[in-house]
This record gives structure tokens, C-alpha cells and sequence, in this order.
């Protein structure tokens, strides 16, 4: 149970997640959506909505949600609809959003993800549908006005809703990770939350544990990023169990996520029940989607995360949470392959490359803030340190301090270690030496170890390192130092 | 059917129009004669019949290669604009 | 020199032979503009720069031999056809001080094929409306009858071509906004199949009815014109991609054989009495050039009005949405505040008819309404198509009258949409279906033109075309002039 949920309560969570998707160019026009461009270089005569102007479908929108479908086990409808939907916004230009209501182009697709209990649930997917983006408000340097810049208007989006079959904000944003590693896995969109690639909105209400009918639900836009999701969840969840244990009711409506004050409100703008008026579109026809466009798409589809993480699992030994990991993104995944390759068969070298990429590579891109593509010790750089731990050159630690190098420097394993010298030392009689120097050293501690005091066996582990600069083998170090410490 | 004033009113915020109170109950009257007229509609038996969307039964979406044709012609494009800021179409402050 | 009095094709033939030259041509029309425009405020806008511009290409391309069959050819394009750096004001004060930035289709190709751009014609406000009165630029008057409506919406194009301001004109027809102008004022003028010429660059009204045609003195020029409008477009996703027939050549076609049906519910109680007699004597005279005349039955075709009223608001009121003085056309002064931006700006820009409309189709569309309204209009727009088509199944063309009466006096019926709204009871139907459909003069009441209609099967020009040209060869009225402007 989630800590926020109180006794009694139970949490009910749909999502309606807008991908965008990676086309060139925009849904219904010909002009270019890359991100960051000047104000309204992009917004051309169809985007901005003058008179006169027609809608022509991208097709490449319409086979990337025929791709999300196909990877959701949905159905994708043969013949579907779009449909205006009227409202009047200044971010909006035709005063109307070109979208799919009656007839969505996927319908009844579904994924799987951990519940809270570690077991796995099926979250369906009520529908995906192709839709415009609208334009963004821009508050900041105008005095009691807006700036509306409309490159972002005609962007391609494609929602996608589930049911109501969330149970907390942890299986909220275990579904949206989920949404989003398949949305890259299958390029149709960069998922970048913060430049709103990957938006979502929550439509949340509670009940008392064992009734059948749903609560009141409110719907909270803007929480666009993971942690947002589940903080925003976890406010609206406590705020409607308060009013209901207070003996007040919900109220439907639409509400602002603000994370800076971590609680959500009502939207003033959304204040006037909307009424809007959807119709289908007479300057659209209806949207065949004939069998051979589905095989077509069918045969790109690559491998995708559950059946990736399950061969993880399987090929390399891997518990599941670590195969989830890996498979978390496809190039995480695929580095991770190109460094198995590399270091060569078995399980053993299986989980160390695992052991190394969960942790100092992408600790090393988390503190950097890269991504895997861009990490500065590639998989054949990393295959190469790891040879080198599996053929005794240098220890597990030692190793942590080459890829440190290597991933300042640039350079390759061997050219680190034998720069700095750290080749490990597995000559017996070198470590002996450097024992017996460190034994002749210390005389009261080896009194004392002799006389039973174990626990200073460590001591002589870490002052015999010391002495060799920390590149004795460990496991010769070890056995040698329990032999000369044991015989007087 | 007929409309009452705060009928006009509602449709008329509905569709953002700006209707003085003189005007109200001239569309009242006459959006009801409109109502009223196209009521016959009633006297058709349309069961089984399907909705007309389009008048070319038949035809299918075109779909367009996702291709960039486009420039930028901001320039050209806010001519037409009563209000534009640093290539911002302004408007007064927009509330969320 | 009486240029004026020649058809499109007369004049194509005279620069074909250099009897004159186009500069000469587009001088002798901008001058019959420049006389008679203030009389009956055909055009709002004229273009005379760049008509002798174009004018002067168009000879240079004769002179150096890339002429083709209209170079040189003055038109004038209704003002709801966008226009690359001249105003497209759609008879609206919201669009007063709009200038498009780009060409429509059809403009881009009459552009093409070297026709010389007049300017632009009045019209009622974004096409809504039967007697050009609508229009924030005022009406325009009847060339036969100055106290006359010249109809509407492609009002200025019809008393322009009437008075031979210019030889021709584009129009566009959701409801019979080119056939009923055409009518009234004693010209030709063709609606096409819906998706036969690009609706890309038309200011839309009602995107599902909307159709651009044109309007002439003769059907043989309709069939010139038509032909460079005419064609696959891929900036529309509605425009049909199918190859345009040579409508000249094909001209010739006899009417020998050709089963014309005589539609009974147009010859009903509400046709006045004389317009209906010129229908009947045009009727035979089609019989008597062979063509095989039966009567039939659209039973459903009565409700085509009240389909219509409830189909084409409510397209419009999400069609006009855009208007909101954002990004182009008028903005009210000092808005306080975002509501009262929208609110004011398409107060104060739309007329009380696109007001009426918008309204009308907000309504219909509107949560708890929409199935009664919007959805049994889609329904019964059904029906009456599957007449048509069953209509089709028995003859090749559809005749009746254009509209049940000749022109009426301005301002008679400003006071009731009903009864203007019941102006298009016989053209609304071939919208709603789609059809291509047209109207030629059939004679006179009084000294009021009155035109017969011809609706054929879906792309069916040709035919319909052929039809009214063999008419046109046994009969004279397309050729007749106002005396005031002979």
C-alpha cells in the first residue's frame, strides 16, 4: 500500500498520455517540428490557421500509431475518424483541435507492469488516437498580455489513455515508464519530458475500500515529469480523502499541478464547463488502414522491452529486476549486448557486464547527465577493463579507478593501466615480501593476532595493499597472508 | 423550438459573439423560426439509415509523405497580425 | 469596339488572331469597370496594375509562341478565392484589412494558364447569404434592374459578368451560390462535382458543400474555364484524384438520346407561375433535339433546405472559429481581457447573418442537441443523395428551374431567413449530394432573366456541359445584354 493511501481508501488512476511523435514534419502540414526554433518560424499558412487553408494526413504519423498498436496487442480499426473539437484558446489557432473521438485509430491494447505487491498486472489500453498539438503561451516579458508562439501547433501527438486500472502513484509511474521505454523502443517518439515530448495528464478519484462505483474524478494536467506524476497523485489522492472524511464532495473538474508549491487547484481557464461540439472533420476523409499497411509496420517492429528483458533473463542469468534495468532503453540494452559480446560467453561474464553498466557506467552518465549514446567509455571500452579484471591484470577495485581514467581520458583500458602501473601483481614472492615487511612492522599486532584476536586479520589485508600500492591479487594476497600470519 | 434570451446568451458565449441586448431578442425570434423550420427533418424515417459526412461515398484519406516543405515566412505571415511582439502573436494574459 | 459583347471563347479566338491585343482587352474591360462599378458595386477591389501587368505577359507569351486557349483572357475572382498581396475580404469587415499571403489553387491555375485577374467581386459575407446584401461593402445591384438583388452569394461575379465587366468570373456554390446568381442575372454558371476543383485557397464556408466553379456568358466558355480550374490537387485532402475529360472537345455531344428527367418536386406549388412556364418551354426544347424526357421522383429532395440549414451552420461555426483577432483579420480595440478579445473582435467583424448562422450551428452541434439536430440532418442528407442516386439509375441528367422566382427587390426579404433561406430550395439539393450542376438563361419575365437548371451523376461536367451548350446553340438568351449596358 502506497504511504499515501489511508486506511479504507482505495486509489483509482487513469492516465491520457500525449506522445508526440517523431515525424519531420507536422501531422496536417509540410513544416518542420524540431524543438527550440525562433517563435513562429515553424508555424506555417495550415499551422496558423488562415482562411482558405486544408489539412493532408503525414503518413508516417499514421504508421507509428499503427506501430503502438501492433505493440500493445491493440486492435487497429480499419476505417477510423477525425473529428474537430471546438473550443476557443489562443494557443489553438483554428479554434478548433483536429482529433479522434468517435472512431480512434487503435482501440483495446494493453501492458503489463509490477504492481506494488512485486506481482505483474495488465493495464489496458482503451484507446490511442492521432491528434494536433496546439501552440504554447508564453507568459514572461509582457506586461499583462501572453505571447503565442504556434511552432508547436500541428505537431503530431498521439494519446493514449488506459483505463481506470491504476491503483497508486507507484503503479501510475511504473505504467508511464512503461509507455515511455516502449515509445523509444519503437522510435516513434524522443520522450523528452522536459522539452513535452511526453506529457500526461491523471485522472484520479478514490473510494472506500470494497465499493464498486468510481468516485468523483478530478483530472490534473501538467505533470510532466515521473516524480511529478506521483508527488501531484499523492497531494490529489490526500486532498480528496479530506474533503470526503470532511463529509464534502468532489467536485469533476480540471486541475494545475504546480510543482513548485506541490499541490494542485483548479484551472481558471477550465472553469466553464466546455461543451465541444465535436463533429468529423469534412475536410478529412476517413482514414483506411488496409492489412498490407499493418504487415508492413508489423515487419519493423523491433524487439520489444518485456520480450528483450525476458531473453535477458533467460541468455545471460539475470534476475528480472536487472534484466528490467537493461532493457529500461534500447541503447542501454544494446550496450549492454556489445559489451557482452565482446567479453566473451558465460553467465559470470554476463553478470559482471551487467554489474559495471547498472552501476559505474551509468552512475558515471547520471552525474554527468549523458546518455548511453553519448557515454565516454564506449561497450568495446568497457569489454576491454572487464577482460582485464577476468584475466587477473588488475583487481575489482583497481578497476573502478581505470574506468574513472578511461572515462576522463578517453582512452583505452590497457593504455591506463599501464600507464599508471597498475597491473595487478601476482607474483607470490613479490606479495610475500611485501608481508613480511609489513608483518616486521607491526609486532604488537601480530602478537595480538596470534594470541586469538582474529579481526585484526583485516588490518593486515589493508596494510599489505597499502604496500603494494593495492594491486596484489586479493585472493593470493589473502591465502599467502593467512599462511605467514598463522606460522611463528 | 423556441429560445429564450438566456438561450441566445448561452449560444452566444459559446460561439464568443459579442450580442448587445437590443440584438437578443431579434436572434431569439429568429433562431427559433430557424429551429422550427428545420424540425420537418423530423418526418423522415432515418432508422437504418447512416450519416452523411462527406459527399463522395467512398473516397479515402490521401495520406502525404512525412516530408519538411515548408520555410520560414513569419514575416510575410504576420502582416496580417493586429498585434505581434517579438514574433509573438499578443494577447491579453492567458490564464491557466 | 464592342469586345465586351463577345463569349470567352469569341475573345480567346480574336487574341488567337491578334485582332487585339490583352493589354488592349483588360484596358476596354477595366474601363466598363471604372464606369459602371459605382452603380452596381460588383467589385470591391480592382486590381488594374496588375490586371495590364498580367496583361502584357500574357501578350509577350502569345508573341513568343506559349500561348494557350485563355492567355490573355480577362476574369474576375470572387472575394473568398485567396490572393497572394491583394485583399480577400469575403464581403466581411473581419477580413477588411486582410491580404492573403499565398494563391488559391484555382487562382494559381487560371494564374497559369494566362488569364488576366480584373480584381476582386463582391459577395454576400462569407457566403452566407442569397441576394448579396449580406455584404459589409453593400449590395449589389441586379444589371437587368437596378432595384433588383443580382442574387447570391456570387453576387458581384454574376452582375459582373451580366454587365460584361468582365467576361467571365469565379464563384463558388454550397448552396447555390453560383447557379442562383446566374439565374438572376441571365449568365451561365457551373457548380462542379465536390472534389472536382481544389477547395485549397477558398475561404470555406461549409467544408462538405463548398464547391468552386465559374460563371459566363455561355456554357462553352464555363467548359474553357472549368477546364484549367479543374483537376487533382493535393493540398485538399477532398479533391478527387481523376483525369479531367476535355470539357471543349466534348462539347459536341448531341442530345440525341440522352434521358433527361423532369424532377416533380420542383415544379411544385412554391415556382411562380411564368418562371415555371420559360422551365417547361426550355424543357421541350431539349425534346425537341432528341433528348428523351421523362418525368421522376427525389421525394426526400423537400427536406434538402432544412438539411442544409442545419449542416452548412454548423460547419461554419467551427469553420469561422479562426476568426478570433489573433492572427489576422479584425481586432476590437483595447480588449480587457481575453474573453472580450474573442467576444468583441467577431462581434464587431461578422454581420448579422454569419452571426445568425454561427449561432445556428453552435446550437446544433451543442452537447444534448446534437443527435436531434446535426446527426438527423447527416441522416436525411442520405436519403435524398440515395434519391439522386436512384434518379441516376433511370436518366443521365436532372432538369427543373434554378430558383422559384426571378429576381427580387433589395430588402424584401432581409427581415425573414425563411423565406430567403427557401431562394435555394431547388439548388441546395445537388450540394448535398455533391453533384455537378448548372443553370442557363431560359428567357425572361418582364425584363427579368430566369435560368433553367441541369444536375448530372458525380463528374459528370461533360454531359452537362454538352447539354447546355446544344440549348445555348437553339436559343439566345445567354447572349442578350441589360440596354445599359449593351
Amino acid at each position: 500500500m502506497s504511504p499515501s493511501v489511508r486506511e479504507g481508501w482505495e486509489v483509482v488512476i487513469g492516465l491520457e498520455i500525449h506522445a508526440q511523435l517523431a515525424t519531420a514534419s507536422k501531422i496536417f502540414s509540410g513544416s518542420a517540428t524540431a524543438y527550440g526554433a525562433a517563435p513562429n518560424s515553424q508555424a506555417g499558412l495550415v499551422d496558423l490557421g488562415y482562411p482558405g487553408t486544408l489539412p493532408v494526413l503525414n503518413q508516417a504519423a499514421v504508421r507509428m500509431a499503427v506501430k503502438f498498436g501492433l505493440a500493445t496487442g491493440a486492435r487497429i480499426a480499419p476505417r477510423s475518424i477525425f473529428a474537430r473539437k471546438n473550443y476557443f484558446y489562443p494557443d489553438l489557432p483554428k479554434g478548433y483541435q483536429i482529433s479522434q473521438y468517435e472512431r480512434p485509430v487503435v482501440e483495446g491494447g494493453s501492458l503489463e507492469i509490477v504492481a506494488e505487491d512485486g506481482s505483474r498486472k495488465v493495464i489496458g489500453i482503451t484507446r490511442a488516437h492521432l491528434e494536433e498539438d496546439a501552440g504554447k503561451s508564453l507568459h514572461e516579458g509582457l506586461p499583462d498580455a501572453s505571447g503565442i508562439d504556434l511552432n508547436r501547433a500541428g505537431t503530431p501527438l498521439l494519446e493514449i489513455v488506459s483505463e481506470p486500472d491504476l491503483r497508486s502513484a507507484r503503479e501510475a509511474v511504473a505504467y508511464l515508464k512503461k509507455v515511455h521505454t516502449l515509445v523509444r523502443y519503437l522510435e516513434i517518439c524522443d520522450g523528452n519530458m522536459q522539452e513535452g515530448s511526453f506529457r500526461c495528464d491523471a485522472n484520479v478519484s478514490v473510494r472506500r475500500q470494497g465499493a464498486t462505483e468510481l468516485g468523483t474524478r478530478c483530472e490534473i494536467k501538467n505533470v510532466n515529469s515521473f516524480r511529478y506524476v506521483e508527488k501531484a497523485i499523492h497531494f490529489e489522492v490526500a486532498r480528496q480523502i479530506d474533503v470526503l472524511e470532511g463529509g464534502g464532495k468532489i467536485v469533476q473538474e480540471t486541475r494545475l499541478y504546480d510543482s513548485a508549491r506541490d499541490e494542485t487547484r483548479p484551472m481558471r481557464s477550465k472553469e466553464e464547463a466546455n461543451d465541444y461540439r465535436y463533429f468529423p472533420d469534412p475536410d478529412l476523409l476517413p482514414l483506411a488502414i488496409e492489412p498490407d499497411l499493418i504487415e508492413a509496420v508489423r515487419a519493423t517492429l523491433p524487439e520489444l522491452p518485456d520480450e528483450k528483458a525476458g531473453r535477458f533473463a533467460a541468455a545471460y542469468g539475470l534476475s528480472p529486476y536487472d534484466a528490467g534495468v537493461l532493457t529500461a532503453s534500447r541503447e542501454l540494452a544494446d550496450y549492454y549486448e556489445a559489451v557482452v559480446a565482446a567479453v566473451g560467453a558465460g553467465t559470470a561474464a554476463a553478470k559482471l557486464a551487467a554489474n559495471w553498466v547498472m552501476g559505474d557506467l551509468s552512475a558515471a552518465l547520471n552525474r554527468d547527465g549523458l546518455d548511453v549514446a553519448a557515454a565516454r567509455v564506449g561497450a568495446t571500452g568497457l569489454a576491454g577493463l572487464l577482460r582485464r579484471i577476468q584475466d587477473d591484470t588488475i583487481s575489482g577495485k583497481i578497476a573502478k579507478e581505470v574506468f574513472e581514467l578511461m572515462w576522463a581520458e578517453q582512452r583505452p583500458a590497457d593504455a591506463v593501466i599501464d600507464a599508471k602501473g597498475l597491473r595487478q601483481i601476482t607474483d607470490g614472492a613479490a606479495i610475500e615480501a611485501a608481508i613480511e615487511a609489513v608483518m616486521a612492522a607491526n609486532p604488537k599486532q601480530l602478537a595480538e593476532y596470534r594470541a586469538g584476536k582474529d579481526k585484526l586479520f583485516g588490518f593486515f589485508v589493508g596494510q599489505a595493499m597499502k604496500a603494494t600500492h593495492g594491486k596484489a591479487n586479493p585472493a593470493q594476497l589473502n591465502e599467502l597472508l593467512l599462511k605467514k600470519l598463522a606460522a611463528p | 423550438m423556441s429560445l429564450t434570451r438566456s438561450d441566445v446568451e448561452a449560444i452566444a458565449r459559446l460561439a464568443r459573439l459579442e450580442i448587445t441586448a437590443a440584438e437578443l431578442p431579434v436572434y431569439a425570434d429568429s433562431l427559433s423560426k430557424i429551429l422550427s423550420f428545420v424540425e420537418q427533418l423530423n418526418s423522415a424515417q432515418t432508422a437504418s439509415t447512416e450519416p452523411m459526412a462527406h459527399p463522395l461515398a467512398g473516397e479515402l484519406q490521401r495520406l502525404r509523405p512525412d516530408a519538411v516543405t515548408e520555410t520560414d515566412q513569419r514575416e510575410k505571415f504576420q502582416r496580417n497580425a493586429p498585434l505581434v511582439v517579438a514574433g509573438l502573436y499578443v494577447v491579453p494574459k492567458v490564464i491557466e | 469596339m464592342t469586345l465586351h459583347t463577345r463569349s470567352v471563347a469569341e475573345l480567346a479566338a480574336g487574341l488567337a488572331h491578334k485582332e487585339f491585343s490583352a493589354v488592349e482587352l483588360a484596358e476596354h474591360f477595366l474601363a466598363r469597370i471604372d464606369a459602371a462599378n459605382g452603380a452596381l458595386n460588383a467589385f470591391v477591389t480592382v486590381t488594374a496594375e496588375r490586371a495590364l501587368a498580367q496583361a502584357r505577359r500574357a501578350d509577350a507569351a502569345r508573341a513568343a509562341g506559349r500561348a494557350g486557349p485563355l492567355t490573355g483572357v480577362p476574369i474576375a475572382h470572387k472575394d473568398l478565392f485567396c490572393t497572394d498581396g491583394v485583399r480577400t475580404s469575403c464581403g466581411s469587415r473581419m477580413l477588411d484589412n486582410f491580404v492573403a499571403p499565398y494563391d488559391a489553387t484555382v487562382v494559381e491555375r487560371l494564374d497559369a494558364a494566362g488569364t488576366v485577374s480584373l480584381g476582386k467581386t463582391n459577395m454576400d459575407e462569407f457566403a452566407m447569404g442569397s441576394s448579396n446584401e449580406t455584404s459589409y461593402y453593400g449590395p449589389v445591384r441586379n444589371p437587368w434592374d437596378p432595384r433588383c438583388v443580382p442574387g447570391g452569394s456570387s453576387g458581384g461575379s454574376a452582375a459582373a459578368v451580366a454587365a460584361r465587366l468582365a467576361p467571365a468570373a469565379t464563384g463558388t456554390d454550397t448552396g447555390g451560390s453560383i447557379r442562383q446568381p446566374a439565374a438572376l442575372v441571365g449568365v451561365s454558371g457551373i457548380k462542379p462535382t465536390y472534389g472536382r476543383v481544389s477547395r485549397y485557397g477558398l475561404v470555406a464556408f461549409a467544408s462538405s458543400l463548398d464547391q468552386a466553379g465559374v460563371l459566363a456568358p455561355a456554357a462553352a466558355d464555363c467548359a474553357l474555364l472549368l477546364a484549367a480550374m479543374a483537376g487533382f490537387d493535393p493540398r485538399d485532402s477532398t479533391s478527387v484524384d481523376r483525369p479531367v475529360p476535355d470539357y471543349v472537345a466534348e462539347l459536341g455531344a448531341p442530345l440525341r438520346g440522352v434521358r433527361i428527367g423532369v424532377l416533380e418536386e420542383f415544379l411544385g406549388p412554391g415556382l411562380e407561375a411564368a418562371t415555371g412556364a420559360l422551365v417547361t418551354a426550355a424543357i421541350a426544347e431539349l425534346g425537341r433535339q432528341g433528348a428523351e424526357v421523362v418525368a421522376v421522383s427525389c421525394p426526400n429532395l423537400p427536406l434538402s433546405v432544412p438539411t442544409y440549414y442545419v449542416v452548412a451552420p454548423a460547419e461554419c461555426s467551427s469553420n469561422l472559429s479562426r476568426f478570433d483577432g489573433v492572427r489576422f483579420g479584425h481586432r476590437c480595440r483595447e480588449p480587457r481581457d481575453l474573453t472580450d478579445l474573442y467576444t468583441r473582435s467577431r462581434g464587431e467583424g461578422f454581420g448579422p447573418e454569419v452571426k445568425r448562422r454561427i449561432m445556428t450551428g453552435t446550437y446544433v452541434l451543442s452537447a444534448g442537441y446534437f443527435d436531434a439536430y446535426y446527426l438527423k440532418a447527416q441522416k436525411v442528407r442520405t436519403l435524398i443523395s440515395d434519391d439522386f442516386k436512384r434518379a441516376f439509375g433511370r436518366v443521365d441528367l436532372l432538369v427543373g428551374p434554378t430558383s422559384p422566382t426571378p429576381a427580387f427587390a433589395i430588402g424584401a426579404k432581409v427581415d425573414d431567413p425563411i423565406t430567403m433561406y427557401l431562394n435555394d430550395i431547388y439548388t441546395i439539393g445537388a450540394n448535398l449530394a455533391g453533384l455537378p450542376a448548372m443553370s442557363v438563361p431560359c428567357g425572361f419575365v418582364g425584363q427579368l432573366p430566369v435560368g433553367l437548371q441541369l444536375i448530372a451523376p458525380h463528374f459528370g461536367e461533360s454531359r452537362l456541359l454538352a447539354a447546355a451548350h446544344a440549348y445555348q446553340l437553339a436559343t439566345d438568351f445567354h447572349r442578350r445584354l441589360p440596354a445599359a449596358y449593351a
